[in-house]
C-alpha cells in the first residue's frame, strides 16, 4: 500500500504553560486507509508524546474523537486521509473551552443532558409480568433518534450556540425529543415544561447545520422542529379549563 | 419553568412560513405577470374585486397577508439575533408591531370592500 505524507497542523495549548493556544506542524507518513485519527496516534506514539486528544473505540461509536479537521466538526475516526487534501488543520471542537490542545470541556452540555430527563417516564405503572410490546412502526419513529453518540460535533456546527451557550442545544433536544415520542414514554410534558421555556428549542433559528454535520446521519434539526410543534400546542392546552398552569 | 411565550409568536410563525413557501412564489409570478401588463386569464381586476368580496375570499385573503406578516415579523427578530443586535425585547416589541398593525389594516381594508 502506498504512503502519502500530510502536512498537520494541530492546535497545542497547554493552560499551564501557554498563555494562549498556537499551532504546531507535523509531517506524518500516512497509509492510504488510515483515518485522521491514525495519523494523530502516530503524532502521539511517534513524534511528540505530549498531545493530547480523546479517543476510544476507533468504529464511530463512542463519540469522544470528534475535532475539527479543515474546520469542519467531524469524527476523525470516521474522516479519512484519503480525502484529504495534503494540508489538514486540526483543532479542538469549536464553541467549547479547551482543557489542552485537542481535549475540550464537556461540562456545559452534561449538565444539560440532565435536563432532557432521557429516560423513559411512567405515570401508569408498566404492564407487569410481561413485555411492553411496542409496534415498529412506533419504533422507527424515534430510532434515529437512538443513534446519536455524543460527540458534540452538532453544538459546534451550531451558530446559536456560538452566540449564546444558554441555548439547551441540538443534541440534547434531539434526545429528549426521543424519548418524547417514544410510546411507552409519558413524560413529554415534564420534558417541555422545562425545554419549551427561553433557553430551549425557541433559540432555534432552523439553520439546519446540526443535521448537515451529523455523523451518525441523525437530524437533530427535523427533532427540535417537531419540539417547537408539539411547544405551542402544549401551551396552548395548558391554557384550557382544566390544563395545569 | 414554564412553556415560553414564544411559542405564540412561533405558531404564526410556522403557519405563515408554510402559507408563505407554499403561495408565495407562484403568487410572486403570477402578479408579476400582471404587473408587467400580461394579465393571466382570471386575474383581471374585476375577478379579484368580486372574490375579495365574499366571505370566504376576504377570510382567505385575511390569513394568506396577515400570517405572512407575522412570518415576517419573527424572521426579521431573529434576523437581527443572528447579526449580533442584543436588544431582543425593543427588536420584538418592534417588528411584532408592525405585524399587528398590518394585520389590524388588512382586516379593516378587505371589511371596507363592499
Ligand atoms: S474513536 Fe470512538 S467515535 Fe471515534
Amino acid at each position: 500500500m502506498s504512503k502519502r505524507t500530510l502536512d498537520i497542523e494541530v492546535l497545542r495549548y497547554d493552560p499551564e504553560q501557554d498563555t494562549e493556544p498556537h499551532f504546531m506542524s507535523y509531517q506524518v507518513p500516512c497509509e492510504e486507509d488510515w483515518a485522521i485519527l491514525d495519523a494523530l496516534n502516530y503524532i502521539k506514539e511517534e513524534l511528540d508524546t505530549t498531545l493530547a486528544f480523546r479517543w476510544s473505540c476507533h468504529m464511530m461509536v463512542c463519540g469522544s474523537c470528534g475535532m475539527m479537521v479543515n474546520g469542519e466538526p467531524v469524527l476523525t475516526c470516521k474522516t479519512f486521509v484519503r480525502d484529504l487534501p495534503k494540508d489538514v488543520r486540526i483543532e479542538p471542537l469549536e464553541n467549547f473551552p479547551i482543557e489542552r490542545d485537542l481535549v475540550v470541556v464537556l461540562d456545559d452540555v452534561m449538565e444539560k443532558l440532565q435536563m432532557a430527563k432521557p429516560y423513559i417516564i411512567r405515570k401508569d405503572p408498566p404492564p407487569e409480568n410481561e413485555e411492553f410490546n411496542q409496534p415498529r412502526s412506533a419504533l422507527y419513529k424515534f430510532k434515529q433518534y437512538t443513534m446519536c453518540v455524543n460527540c458534540m460535533c452538532c453544538y459546534s456546527a451550531c451558530p446559536q450556540y456560538a452566540l449564546d451557550s444558554s441555548f439547551i442545544g441540538p443534541a440534547v433536544l434531539a434526545l429528549a425529543h426521543r424519548y418524547n415520542i417514544d410510546s411507552r414514554d409519558q413524560g413529554k410534558s415534564e420534558r417541555l415544561d422545562i425545554l419549551a421555556d427561553h433557553d430551549g428549542v425557541w433559540n432555534c433559528s432552523f439553520v439546519g447545520a446540526c443535521s448537515e454535520v451529523c455523523p451518525k446521519n441523525v437530524d437533530p434539526a427535523a427533532a427540535l422542529q417537531q419540539m417547537k410543534i408539539d411547544g405551542a400546542k402544549a401551551y396552548w392546552l395548558q391554557k384550557l379549563p382544566g390544563g395545569k398552569s | 419553568m414554564a412553556i415560553a411565550k414564544k411559542s405564540v409568536v412561533w405558531g404564526v410563525f410556522a403557519a405563515g412560513g408554510t402559507v408563505a413557501a407554499f403561495l408565495f412564489p407562484a403568487l410572486i409570478a403570477l402578479f408579476g405577470l400582471v404587473a408587467s401588463g400580461t394579465v393571466p386569464e382570471g386575474l383581471e381586476y374585476a375577478n379579484l374585486h368580486g372574490f375579495a368580496s365574499t366571505w370566504i375570499g376576504k377570510i382567505i385573503l385575511f390569513f394568506v397577508i396577515s400570517l405572512a406578516l407575522w412570518h415576517a415579523a419573527h424572521r426579521l427578530r431573529v434576523v437581527f439575533h443572528d447579526f449580533g443586535v442584543r436588544k431582543d425585547k425593543i427588536v420584538a416589541k418592534a417588528v411584532y408591531l408592525v405585524a399587528a398593525i398590518g394585520t389590524l389594516l388588512t382586516a379593516y381594508y378587505l371589511f371596507a370592500i363592499g
